[in-house]
This record gives structure tokens, sequence and C-alpha cells, in this order.
């Protein structure tokens, strides 16, 4: 079964459309990368697909359920999702104990002091941290924090935006280790947006690079190790990033 | 020749509710006619060195040195107006976000010839004509119509430009990059860098490149400077960096992913090898 599957896929904010008819079938178990520059729509189809940009015209389907349009409860408990800003993305005036136990009080979920506990472990906090506020948690430990809060219904699919890019190189990494061993252990899907082609590297099973609201190719990450991407566009990207001073038009 | 900057035994500090804290350590480097690099993570003082040669740490921020010259210039005793002439007209800095740093109520062409006309005395129609052969210089298609737009119409990259546009008019001696290019995307990251070392080179100017990216400044300098909680813990020729000694300097190599990547767990620092240093 597919985890996510998109079914010519087109999403608005008001009227301009800014992701044009994508078609994307995601495995279970899968890793997935969206790259492209900004404004390519790939943060869009996270958002469409979370439910923050309500206004889209085709398929979602997550986990063989075609997803509606509204706020589906059950559709958090399977699929959440991690911003790329840790600093802004977790309320300045909740402990982190608080902003964990949220999603189960929404849910209706009991246990609540244990499943913290386990949480905090699994992303590598110490027990310590969870009556703290984010203002006294370092940019790596919040992101923890913010992958945590997205672990605390158990879901099955996890939607990375940008996660590790407000991040230094070393704290990168640890992050980095962190998804890959959180996917091993707790079997996740990851859909993961990004514009640092080493990290697709690392962290992905196949990429679909985008550009102007298209998919322009989708190609497994072997390929993208070799350096073998076919089409022109994905093959600037490539030069870009090995700073060769690939000048993209349109960029301009 | 003597060194263009030479800066000697840098110290930056601030207080706190438990005393001054130091976060630049006396850290010394000369720099001629040439391209430095200042590479660290978050909090490694390398923003502050930046900051504190052009005199824009403000109190409570305490700056001392035991030397900080500028082309024979101390700039320790500069008062503030004497720094104003100094700022933009011969040491310039671009900072890391456009989208904070433009005047949103002004026009770009307007902002631009404002860092002409602070400096120099000109006629209206030559400040215009430099206006647009600067942004052209900055590889902007059509300046005339960009000149008349404001920031928030323009993309990231070309407020990026626009920024480097405006640094440079007044024709300074030294650029100081700070993060340059960390809110832009990949492809336009490139871009951009190669717009500030074309234009860097063809007016034999010094740059000070300040940045986290190590291949980054790696690429763009000659040489490199590592620092680390508010020290220099290397300095290295920026094609020597993969014989790098310091094992803070090997743990930042490692720990970038590369595109063929092919370890199953990315090497972490062990903070604790250097914290007593």
């Amino acid at each position: 079964m597919s985890a996510i599957r998109l079914d010519n896929l087109s999403i608005s904010y008001g009227d301009t459309t800014v992701v044009h008819g994508v078609t994307l079938d995601i495995a279970e178990g899968e890793s997935f990368a969206l790259v492209g520059e900004s404004g390519s729509g790939k943060s869009t189809i996270l958002r469409a697909i979370a439910g923050l940009a309500p206004e889209w015209t085709g398929t979602i389907e997550l986990l063989g359920r075609a997803r509606s349009h509204g706020v589906e409860r059950a559709v958090a408990a399977q699929c959440q999702m991690v911003f790329q800003d840790p600093y802004g993305s977790l309320h300045p005036r909740k402990t982190i104990d608080a902003t964990l136990s949220e999603p189960l009080a929404i849910h209706g979920i009991g246990n609540r002091d244990k499943r913290v506990e386990e949480v905090l472990t699994a992303v590598g906090l110490d027990r310590r941290f969870r009556f703290r506020f984010p203002h006294q948690l370092s940019g790596g430990q919040r992101q923890r924090v913010a992958i945590a809060r997205a672990l605390m219904l158990e879901p099955k699919v996890l939607l990375l935006d940008e996660p590790t890019s407000a991040l230094d190189v070393s704290v990168q990494a640890e992050i980095l280790n962190l998804l890959k061993r959180l996917r091993r252990e707790q079997g996740l899907t990851y859909l993961v947006v990004t514009h640092n082609l080493p990290v697709v590297s690392f962290l992905c099973d196949r990429l679909a690079v985008m550009r102007h609201g298209r998919i322009v190719e989708v190609a497994d990450v072997g390929l993208l190790k070799r350096e073998a991407l076919v089409e022109p566009y994905s093959r600037e990207l490539l030069a870009a990033t090995e700073g060769r001073g690939g000048v993209l038009d349109g960029a301009a | 020749m003597a060194p263009m900057l030479s800066v000697k035994n840098l110290r930056v500090s601030f207080p706190t509710h438990r005393g001054r804290v130091e976060v630049v350590k006396g850290i010394s480097f000369d720099l001629g006619r040439e391209r430095l690099g200042i590479v660290g993570e978050s909090g490694s003082g390398k923003s502050m060195t930046g900051r504190a040669i052009l005199k824009l740490i403000r109190k409570p921020g305490l700056v001392t040195a035991d030397r900080l010259e500028f082309d024979g210039i101390d700039l320790r005793s500069q008062s503030d107006r004497q720094m104003r002439a100094i700022r933009g007209a011969r040491i310039s800095m671009v900072m890391q976000d456009p989208k904070f740093s433009l005047n949103p109520v002004m026009t770009i062409g307007e902002q631009i010839a404002e860092a002409v006309v602070t400096h120099e005395k000109l006629g209206r129609s030559a400040v215009q004509e430099r206006m647009l052969s600067m942004l052209e210089a900055v590889r902007i298609n059509d300046p005339k119509r960009v000149a008349g737009l404001y920031p928030h119409e323009v993309s990231g990259g070309m407020g990026q430009r626009i920024m480097i546009a405006m640094m440079l008019i007044p024709g300074p001696e030294l650029l100081i990059a700070d993060e340059p290019t960390s809110a832009l995307d990949v492809s336009v990251q490139a871009q951009v860098l190669d717009i500030i070392d074309n234009l860097v080179m063809a007016k034999g100017m010094g740059l000070i490149l300040i940045s986290h990216d190590l291949n980054l400044v790696s690429r763009y300098c000659d040489r490199i400077l590592v620092m680390n909680a508010g020290t220099v813990v290397e300095e290295c020729a920026a094609g020597q960096l993969e014989q790098a000694q310091h094992p803070y300097t090997r743990g930042l190599l490692a720990a970038m992913p590369v595109i063929n990547e092919t370890r199953d767990e990315l090497p972490v620092l062990d903070r604790s090898q250097w914290a007593g240093t």
C-alpha cells in the first residue's frame, strides 16, 4: 500500500495556482525528497497534505484513504509535520511538557505522563528538559522537541519541511542521524522538502525535482549519488550545489 | 607592504547577571588585499569580530584590542562621526538577510543613490548613472525598472544583489560579508557569491567572508580562520582545508553530508575533546 498518493494535485493561494497537476506515489516506509528552488511549490505540497493549504483540486490519499479539504482528526493521527524554524514553531509561553501533552489531550489519549517521557527519550533529550521553556533550549534541542511533538500521536507519516536548514552543520548532523534512527525504529514514511542535495543523499531513497510548480524529474537516490540525473534543470541544481557556478536562467 | 587591516588581541564582551562574558577572546589577524574567510558555528564570535571592526557594537558591549588599524588609521580612537566617514566609504558590510536590511519604504534606486550621496558630492544625473551602472554590475536585467521597485517586490536573491550594489557603490577598499547567502537558495547562492568574487577581484579589494559553511568559504577565499568559542582554533590556506589538523575543524568537515553519501551515520562533534581550550 502506498503511504501517500497524489493524483493530478493542483494547489492555489487565492487566484494564483502554485502547484500544477502533481502526481506522486510514495510507498509505505519510504523516504522521499522534494527538491527545487524557493517558489517551486515544494512546501505547498506538504502544507496541502497536512491540511494547511485547503484550496486544492485532485486527489490526496493517505495510507489508502482519500483526504477531505477540511481538518481531519484521523489524518492528524497518521500524518504530522515538522517545520523549518525551531525558533518559530514552538509556543514561547508553553513548557516542553505542555507542548508535547497537547496533541494527546486533543485526541483524548491517556497515560500522558509516560508517553511524554518515552518520546523525549526517543529523540535523545534528557528528562530535565521536560519542564523548561523553548528559550532555554538551543536550536538543535528545539528541533528535537519539534520532532518529538510530531511523534506524540505515533503517526505513520512525517512531513519534514527543511528540517535542518536553520541549524549549524554539526547540529544538522545530529538531527539527520536522529531522523534516520527514528525511521528505522518506528517504520516511518518521510516526505522531506529540502534544497540541500547532500541531505537527500544521506536521508532519502527517492527524490522528485520540482520547478515552477511542476515535477521535472523523479529519480532514485542512486542516480543523484552518481550525479546522473537526466533532466537539464536537475543537472543545473546539482552543479549549483557543487559550486561550479551554475547560473540558473530564470533565477534572475 | 603594510597590511590593510591589522587586528591584534581583539576582545568583545557583554555584561550578564553573572558578570561579563567574553564572546571574542583575543583574536589577531592581518589582512592585505586578499579574501579571508572566517568560519565557525553559531556563537563562535565570528559575526561579532566583523562588527567590532566597524565599531558596530553598542554599549553595554565592550570592545578592546591592542591594535585595530585600518590603512594606518587607529579605529579605536575614531569618534562616531569619523567612523561614519569610514563606514560605507572605505569599509562596508553585507548583512545576512536582505528582507531586514533594506528600507521597506524607499525605492531601490533611492536607497542605492543615498549610499553615494552620503559620501560624495555629485550631480543628480551623475548619481543616477552610477546607480544604474552599479545595478548592471550586479547582473540585474533592466536596472531602470528595478530601481523604481520597493524591496518587497523583489526576490531574495535579487535583494541580496541590491545590497551588494549598495555596499559597493561608494567604492570601499574592504568588504565584510556576514553570511551573505545563508538566507538564499542554493541555486542563487553561487550566483551571488560569484558576483561578490568578481567585483572584489576586479577592484582589488579586501574581503572578509563570514560563514558557517566550510566548503563555501574554501571555494571563495584565499585564507581561512576557523573560530570556536571566541578563539581562532586554526588558520590555513583555503586549498589545504582537507589537511586541517584541529579536531574541531575535522569534526565540522566530517559532519557535512556529501552528495555521494555512503555513511550510515554522520559523525557528531565530540565537544569534550577541546572544551578545555
